[in-house]
């Protein structure tokens, strides 16, 4: 029953059927899938690409990168190194293909897959995984789970756990930079499961109603943990959504980086130019669990995925760039591994970082300036410790 | 210094500080054209425009949310909640958004905005024009919570909290809004937050309060005293930051502590006090500290008098713990 059900959503975004649904041939279909790349790195239009190959490398790297950095930190928890981890394997392309596609200047308001667009706006990889480690020397100041970053030089706004509260704030920091006069079209990722929160309706909502310069981007994985999407709504598409919001929706394929890239750059267009906000649902698919804490073997039957594997995103651009001569086999593997000492490089220099922050630290960026209780209940931590070292002991933590 | 009464000293506050500070914005439900459902926003935004002045749609996460977005932006929202009792559907925003931005972020960012709020009972408005939520956002470690008893502090305190580097819930006592009237200052002078005031000097018992109960206690006071009983009463204006200095040195000197406030008992802001005292004061103590409050129920519509707490039952603790 359940392997049905989900044949069938197979069937209904996949991209064999969507591939007749491309532009042109979609008659009849409101929200077609927009493509440019097709799984094996053909282009039918070649106008629609608009990456020159500097760039088609670059964004190749990345996904490279972002891929590599999850199978490693999924590993790295295994090995009991860092104690969580989310990933975005296979949703590189949603990921990566919007966030290439913006101004430097504009705000990211992630979700929690989506620190391949940090490192791509320049947050060093070191300072990743040091938040990752929440060691001495985490931007995060070992605060909150991995995977929770937040990187202001670039405008990267902090990640939470609950789902969709980011959305009401991209709508707030467009509505600040038209009063300012900034030309500033913020990014918001969001999952499919968080088109059911109150937030993606509000948020939604308000920047059409103000017709406030803003790009929803809708990581449409297939799944909310253990959920898939035809039990998160009864739409055919969540692209459909933005029409009884009065804004514009774009269905695309979310595992072809140039077409996400494409969509996400006209979307910009259109808003910085006053055309207002639009939603864009990125098809795609969560190849893993939900993250290290989750096992899709108990919900997902194995077989479902097997078809997005001919759709990895990465392979895909792969072909791409084979076929154009940007990149042959061999300067593959030299991007896998270059990638792959990039890593271990930052992780050497992570973990050599002291592992735990100051005991003080626990106290401070509470308020601007820590207050009389904070001060007090430093001086009773420092003193319960100097009474008996277990206190601050990660040893002695285990119930 | 002109005779305001509380709404208008906190539109005059919201006034002088968007013509000082072009950073600062208001939003909410009907705050523009409207001028707000009790006009606490009036004539604003045809002075500063719908830009600055913003209608939002029907919905307390999106204003707090959006105000935050506003705030990373670079701007001083204040947004404002129409109802006290309608922050909940905004608790997400508040709470895991507003107050954790700066800590969860390392100190990246900040979200300095002020979400002003009517509360309290006593306007016949049942269940949801009525409560005093202010413990719920005082045990959130990342807000501060201002409540002005006053036309000259509202005017200050609200100077104040827009001014502060963190955000703040101001919470407004409507049932005083137009019946507390003073001299209120014209210019631009803030009030420091996380300082209370004595405003009755006495020997006895101390008793606390703020918002509109300050109203209550002054009075149970001035009836005290008529009695013979002499009272301190402090008006903390500020709960976080508590001024707890003059708390414990009123407390020290009365040995007495009566502590009023119309949100239910239980987990109420009187508790800490209480805590609070018998801490830092347990020498000194000639008598159980009482707390006044409204109670254990949902706030009701008939029986609105009997729940407040208002001057005879906080005339009678303070007789009961004199005579302890």
């Amino acid at each position: 029953m359940r392997a049905e059900r989900e044949a069938a959503r197979v069937e209904r975004v996949g991209a064999p059927a969507s591939r007749e649904s491309a532009p042109g041939t979609g008659a009849g279909d409101p929200f077609p899938l927009e493509r440019v790349v097709d799984e094996d790195g053909l282009v039918a239009d070649e106008s629609r690409v608009l990456l020159a190959g500097e760039e088609l490398l670059r964004l190749h790297r990345a996904m490279v990168l972002d891929r590599a950095l999850d199978e490693r930190m999924i590993t790295l928890q295994r090995q009991g190194r860092i104690g969580f981890y989310v990933g975005a394997i296979g949703e590189e392309a949603a990921v990566l293909g919007a966030a290439a596609a913006m101004a430097p200047t504009d705000w990211i308001f992630p979700c929690y897959r989506e620190h391949g667009a940090a490192l791509l706006r320049g947050m060093p990889l070191a300072a990743f995984l040091c938040d990752l480690l929440g060691n001495a020397a985490a931007p995060g100041k070992g605060r909150q789970m991995p995977c929770h970053e937040a990187w202001r030089p670039a405008r990267y706004a902090s990640v939470s756990s609950p789902i969709g509260t980011q959305i009401s704030h991209a709508v707030g920091a467009a509505w600040a930079a038209r009063i300012q006069g900034e030309e500033m079209v913020p990014l918001v990722y969001f999952g499919d499961g968080a088109t059911s929160s109150g937030e993606f309706h509000v948020g939604l909502n308000f920047a059409a109603v103000r017709h406030l310069p803003v790009i929803f981007a809708c990581r449409n994985n297939g799944w909310a943990i253990s959920l898939p999407t035809d039990r998160q709504t009864a739409a055919a598409t969540v692209a459909q959504k933005a029409v009884a919001y009065g804004m514009l929706g774009v269905r695309v394929d979310g595992n072809d980086v140039v077409a996400v890239h494409a969509a996400t750059r006209r979307a910009r267009a259109r808003a910085a130019a006053g055309g207002g906000p639009t939603l864009l649902d990125l098809v795609t698919y969560r190849m893993e669990g939900h993250s290290t804490s989750d096992d899709p073997r108990a919900y997902r039957a194995a077989a479902v995925v097997e078809p997005w594997r001919r759709r990895d995103p990465i392979e895909r651009l792969r072909r791409l760039l084979l076929r154009r001569g940007l990149l042959d086999d061999a300067g593959v593997e030299r991007v896998r591994a270059e990638v792959a000492a990039e890593i271990q490089v930052a992780l050497a220099e992570a973990e050599a970082r002291p592992p735990r922050p100051p005991l003080e630290s626990l106290f401070e960026d509470v308020y601007a300036e820590p207050l009389r209780q904070q001060r007090e209940q430093l001086a009773e931590l420092a003193g319960a410790v100097a009474a008996d070292p277990r206190v601050a002991d990660p040893r002695h933590a285990d119930a | 210094m002109a005779a305001l009464n509380l709404l208008q000293a906190v539109n005059d506050a919201l006034r002088t500080e968007m013509r000082r500070d072009p950073r600062v914005v208001v939003l909410g439900e009907d705050v523009g054209r409207f001028g707000g459902v009790f006009r606490a926003t009036a004539g604003l935004q045809a002075e500063f425009g719908e830009e600055r002045v913003v209608d939002t749609p029907l919905a307390e996460g999106g204003i707090v949310g959006a105000a935050l977005g506003m705030a990373l932006q670079g701007l001083r929202p204040v947004p404002e909640i129409q109802f006290a009792d309608f922050a909940f559907p905004a608790f997400d925003q508040i709470l895991s958004e507003v107050a954790k931005y700066r800590y969860r972020s390392g100190g990246q960012f900040a979200c300095p905005l002020v979400i002003r709020m009517p509360y309290g009972g006593g306007i016949h408005g049942g269940h949801y024009h009525s409560q005093s939520p202010e413990a719920h956002f005082i045990h959130t470690a990342g807000l501060k919570v201002v409540v002005p008893a006053t036309p000259r502090d509202a005017k200050g305190l609200l100077l104040a909290a827009i001014r502060d580097p963190d955000p703040v819930v101001f919470l407004e006592p409507k049932r005083v809004y137009r019946a507390a009237r003073g001299e209120v200052p014209e210019g631009d002078e803030a009030l420091p937050l996380g300082q209370a005031v004595v405003t009755r000097p006495g020997t006895q018992v101390t008793v606390v309060a703020w918002g509109a109960m300050w109203h209550e206690a002054d009075r149970a006071a001035r009836e005290a005293a008529a009695e013979g009983i002499d009272c301190e009463v402090i008006d903390l204006r500020s709960l976080q930051p508590l001024d707890l200095d003059t708390l414990v040195a009123s407390v020290d000197r009365t040995g007495r502590l009566v502590v009023v406030h119309e949100a239910p008992r239980t987990c109420g802001f009187g508790a800490e006090l209480v805590a609070l005292t018998q801490e830092r004061c347990f020498l000194r103590l000639e008598a159980p500290a009482v707390r006044v409050t409204g109670f254990d129920t949902p706030f009701p519509y008939t029986l609105e008098n009997e729940y407040l707490p208002r001057a005879p039952r906080i005339l009678d603790a303070i007789r009961r713990t004199v005579r302890f």
